[in-house]
């Protein structure tokens, strides 16, 4: 073991320059990776059930609201929401009909206002009943919206895909740019890791030659060659990471965050996660070049 | 301790076989002498017994294994059982006669212990005593293959192949390295040495076996180099 380590520390400093390069690209690469991964995983939370679960957002008369259906200061009878909810739930495109009191709505905003001084000015009644309808085929809106668009008590209907799916099409765009800048990046690193490694053996290919003849164990001869390319993978992974993290917490936390609430950002777990990503892309990265490198000197 | 049945080897890309149905059969304990001009398959020999290539046709037993069923991981469990040195030596630079034998056993994961006590051992029968910690770059020729022998023997192996020991070597020199090897033979160790020294193998008077392009054409106890 102790030889192992030796010829692993040995290796790291002979090829200085390389484990540098090797350590920059992987943490530049995996930074961009795991961006990627915060992407992608702030689209699933943006869209949450505004976007997947819901098409429709039928919106009730309150004391307050002003629209053509709805007699001033009084709220939706409950004859009205009747009369709403059969219809939509037989009309043959609707597949579920969900309620939401002002109340649900409420407990809603304040989670997601949780950290925001406009709490304070705001109550449950300024809030509006609604119905979220789930349409069996999403695209087959139009026929829904007619249906209820004119019934007594009716507000507004909101079709949210119609608003949020141009900044949806953007968001995806970015995160499978970020992805594939990445991956080609990563592609370098696993590239640079191989030649780096090769040039290592290569070196060294006396001694590979006679621990072969004297029977020492693949295993055994790989080793030095696994923690060198290990060690320089999870140095750029922790640098990622603390990339990462400094993205959480300057960009998301300190500026997004205060400025655009009615979005739910993503949060430290979600951070955590991406790490987790990266580690295990910058692991897999340095060991799969690094046996595919070594095999030659080890063929016998 | 080494058989070869109907032995034949090709390498990749050739037409000419290198080996062709060799069928001999070496003891343990013995010392044999394989002869013959380059090329004719001498070294060919020395490493199919060290599995660095399979055989084409035919089988081999090392110690009663056929290394023709031998898995490519059990490979290093074989090696461990034979020595071998060269004709080059093949030291590594930079380190002492003590490190350089010393690598044999720690690649191999002998416990420090171990090697303490076989290293010294070892130097001791291959009569470099007192020379440990000299750079083997300052030692002479026929010394540097002491210690190349000392390295194949350290682990106390029961083959020792020799591939032209005494090839870079002036003839005085080289009878030093040839009681070196019949010292070895001595304590039962199997001795396979390659070489074209006919004064050597005249001298020695050991079991010789002539190849001539591949083909086994003479096997004969207490032999000469030719026939001449």
């Amino acid at each position: 073991m102790r030889h192992t380590l030796r010829e692993a520390w040995s290796g790291l400093r002979r090829n200085l320059s390389m484990t540098l390069a090797v350590i920059v690209t992987m943490w530049v690469s995996l930074t961009l990776f795991g961006g990627g991964l915060l992407g992608a995983q702030q689209v699933e939370l943006a869209k949450g059930r505004w976007y997947d679960k819901i098409e429709i957002s039928v919106f009730l008369c309150v004391k307050d609201s002003k629209g053509s259906n709805c007699e001033p200061g009084q709220d939706a009878t409950q004859a009205q929401k009747d009369t709403i909810r059969n219809t939509l739930e037989s009309n043959p495109e609707v597949q579920t009909v969900f309620y939401d009191s002002k109340e649900d709505t409420w407990a809603d905003f304040q989670r997601v206002y949780k950290d925001s001084p406009v709490l304070a000015d705001m109550n449950a009644d300024l809030m509006q009943d609604s119905f979220r309808i789930k349409l069996k085929d999403p695209e087959q809106y139009q026929g829904v919206v007619s249906a209820v668009a004119g019934l007594p008590g009716v507000q507004a209907v909101q079709d949210l895909r119609q608003y949020l799916n141009p900044l949806f099409e953007w968001l995806n765009v970015a995160k499978w740019t970020t992805i594939g800048l990445s991956l080609l990046l990563l592609l370098a690193a696993a590239l640079q890791i191989a030649t780096t490694i090769r040039m290592a053996a290569f070196s060294r290919r006396r001694e590979l030659g006679i621990m072969r003849l004297v029977g020492a164990s693949n295993w055994y001869i790989m080793l030095p060659f696994l923690i060198e390319s290990l060690v320089a993978a999870l140095i750029g992974a922790i640098l990622a990471c603390g990339s990462l993290a400094a993205v959480q917490k300057f960009l998301i936390i300190d500026r997004a965050q205060p400025s655009l609430k009615s979005v739910e950002w993503i949060g430290w777990p979600h951070v955590g996660l991406a790490m987790l990503g990266v580690v295990a892309v910058g692991v897999v990265l340095s060991i799969v070049p690094t046996v595919i490198a070594t095999r030659k000197y080890l063929r016998v | 301790m080494i058989t070869f049945e109907d032995v034949t080897k090709i390498y990749d890309g050739q037409r000419r076989a290198a080996l062709s149905d060799v069928n001999v059969t070496i003891d343990k304990g013995e010392f044999v002498f394989l002869v013959g001009s380059s090329g004719s398959g001498k070294s060919t020999f020395i490493r199919l017994v060290l599995r660095e290539y399979r055989v084409t046709k035919g089988r081999i037993f090392i110690a009663g294994k056929d290394l023709s069923r031998l898995h490519s991981w059990n490979v290093p469990s074989l090696r461990r059982k034979i020595g071998v040195v060269f004709q080059d030596f093949r030291l590594l630079p930079g380190k002492t006669v003590a490190e350089n034998v010393a690598f044999a056993l720690q690649v191999i994961g002998k416990p420090q212990s171990q090697i303490k006590r076989l290293v010294p051992e070892t130097l001791e029968l291959v009569g470099l005593a007192g020379k440990e910690n000299r750079p083997t770059e300052e030692l002479s020729g026929g010394e540097q293959q002491r210690v190349a022998i000392a390295r194949a023997f350290v682990n106390r192996p029961a083959i020792l192949l020799a591939d032209e020991p005494t090839g870079n070597l002036d003839p005085t020199t080289s009878i030093g390295i040839m009681k070196l090897l019949d010292q070895i033979n001595r304590t039962g160790t199997t001795v396979v040495m390659a070489t074209h020294d006919s004064a050597i193998v005249d001298q020695m008077r050991k079991r010789v076996i002539e190849l001539v392009d591949g083909e086994l054409v003479r096997d004969q106890s207490k032999g000469v180099y030719g026939y001449q």
